[in-house]
């Protein structure tokens, strides 16, 4: 095989692997004769998904909404708390068991109190979102200013540099990679956090038309909604994944940009 | 010119400076009871076997690391914390990975005064200065580059320039040119010499190259294995500007030898 055939290869091969994946879903369901209420055939939530785009659109729309606003707020929230967690180590000792307590809690559960606090619609779903995407944000963040190498911080130091400075000058740039990289995996939690919480309590979004199809007992329709998620989840993770590369190329060491 | 023990108007002095790294029975005596004084506008270069303490001294001398014991004192006040006016070339390319090459250079322009608060609108005559120390130690072309695409002996003449670029009036050269080939490092040699005359700033050099610390230094200080004290200081009287062929000179090749003889006894 030679160099652009393998190449070629390793960029087809996820979507073999997923055309593999569907054509056994399919023969299975046909070959052991699967109920379609209990799962059914990929083709046929294909063509469900067709037939019913514009409201899939219009719910999906709806997700996207509240995921990028809640993921938007944990990105400003995430960068300030990370910053003053990884600066200060006073900051650190006191917030950060808090944050490691918060965040054993599971997500779930929260839902139900934002519902009495704020009704259904589309608040608890931010709110979701944020809460759950904030902390890898804030850990990764503190993270990155927490290891600045030491001979780093002496060269300002030895230039007579405030704190302000080295935060500035080393610490920012430094925790950027960090910041980036935390975005590809916040931005799937936040699409996990708003889900919830349309599915525990909501009147709008995929997960609510996921839940309303389901007690119609449409199946097609609940896996419809199944793979939308799946595809704006690849689709966000692409575009974070798109941004870390442009944002922190020398953390790559031009390495992926080529 | 030589020196004397007590120079009349030192401008760094080290009183019985000792430095231990960690606390308790983990501790390393890293320096013993280093006393030495520099003039101000003095060449010294320090010499010793790998581990005796010498980057450990920089560091005191700058402020970055608190002495144990004894008193560091630099323009006649006690140094409790990094001061300034100093230039340092740290013994590892510290590079800012983030930053183009120019820019790391740029680096001390834009944290010291005052420079810093000039910064902005002298930028492309700071630019052009930064251009031009990095052309004299070979490195025009590369000012756009990352460290990252530098080889190593580039990012230590890049790491000089950082430390030249803000003239300031005391530097700290820890091994600046240990990773050059010796043509290079030769060539070196004659720029930070015409620069040293041009300014006259206070100097501090750590070296293994004996020849490199005869050629540069008025003063060589040897230290002995770790814990590094002081054992020998010598003062070099060779005429300056010194030549490359000067390295050929009897005076020359005798005091490298004595120096040599001296720091092999480390060793026995
Ligand atoms: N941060 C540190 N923590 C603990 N011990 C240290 C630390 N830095 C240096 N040491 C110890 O102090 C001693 C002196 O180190 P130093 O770096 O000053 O040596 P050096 O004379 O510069 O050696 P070289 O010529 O190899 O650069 C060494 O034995 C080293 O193990
Ligand atoms: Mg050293």
């Amino acid at each position: 095989m030679t160099d652009s055939q393998s190449r070629a290869l390793q960029t087809a091969m996820p979507w073999l692997v997923m055309a593999v994946f569907l054509v056994a879903w399919e023969l299975a369901c046909v070959g052991f004769r699967i109920q379609e209420i209990i799962l059914p055939r990929p083709s046929k939530v294909m063509i469900v998904a067709i037939e019913r785009f514009d409201i899939l659109l219009r719910f999906c729309l709806e997700t996207l909404w509240t995921t990028m606003l809640g993921f938007l707020l944990a990105i400003v929230g995430g960068l300030v708390l990370g910053l003053a967690v990884g600066a200060s180590p006073f900051v650190y000792a006191g917030l950060y068991p808090l944050l490691i307590a918060f965040n054993a809690i599971p997500k779930v559960a929260i839902v139900p109190i934002l519902m009495i606090w704020l009704g259904v619609g589309a608040t608890p779903a931010v709110i979701t979102a944020f809460v759950i995407s904030f902390f890898p944000i804030v850990v990764n963040v503190a993270t990155g200013l927490a290891t600045i190498e030491p001979e780093m911080r002496d060269v300002m130091r030895s230039l007579g540099a405030t704190r302000y400075e080295i935060l500035t000058k080393v610490g920012i740039p430094r925790a950027m990679p960090y910041l980036f990289g935390s975005l590809k995996i916040a931005i799937t939690l936040a699409f996990i956090g708003s889900v919830i919480s349309e599915t525990v309590g909501g009147n709008r979004g995929i997960g609510f038309l996921m839940l309303s199809a389901g007690a119609r007992n449409d199946a097609p329709t609940t896996f419809a909604g199944l793979f939308a998620i799946a595809i704006m989840g690849i689709l966000m993770y692409a575009v974070c994944a798109m941004v870390e590369r442009r944002m922190t190329r020398w953390a790559f060491r031009g390495e992926m940009v080529g | 010119m030589t020196t004397t023990a007590a120079a009349p108007d030192p401008l760094v002095e080290l009183r019985a400076v000792s430095l231990a790294y960690g606390r308790g029975d983990g501790a390393t005596l890293a320096l013993a009871d280093a006393t030495m004084s520099i003039r101000k506008g003095e060449f010294i270069a320090v010499v010793g076997p790998s581990g005796c303490g010498k980057s450990t001294l920089m560091k005191l001398v700058t402020g970055l690391l608190p002495a144990t014991s004894g008193e560091v004192i630099v323009h006649g006040e006690t140094v409790v914390r990094p001061i300034k006016g100093v230039g340092m070339a740290f013994q590892n390319p510290t590079l800012m990975p983030w930053r183009t090459t120019l820019d790391n250079v740029l680096l001390p322009l834009e944290v010291v005064e005052p420079h810093k608060r000039q910064f902005r609108a002298r930028k492309a005559e700071y630019a052009a200065k930064a251009k031009a120390l990095l052309a004299s130690v070979g490195l025009g072309d590369f000012a756009e580059k990352y460290p990252w695409q530098l080889s190593g002996g580039m990012q230590q003449r890049s790491n000089l320039c950082r430390a030249l670029i803000h003239e300031p009036e005391i530097m700290m050269l820890d091994e600046p040119f240990g990773a050059l080939d010796a043509f290079t490092r030769e060539e070196l040699w004659g720029v930070m010499q015409a620069l040293w005359l041009e300014r006259k700033f206070t100097a501090v050099l750590v070296t293994h190259d004996l020849r490199e610390a005869v050629y540069l230094a008025d003063t060589i200080y040897v230290m002995s294995r770790r814990p590094g004290r002081v054992v020998l200081k010598r003062a070099i009287d060779l005429p300056r500007p010194r030549t490359l062929a000067s390295t050929f000179d009897p005076a020359f090749v005798d005091i490298v030898h004595e120096l040599r003889d001296r720091i092999h006894q480390e060793y026995a």
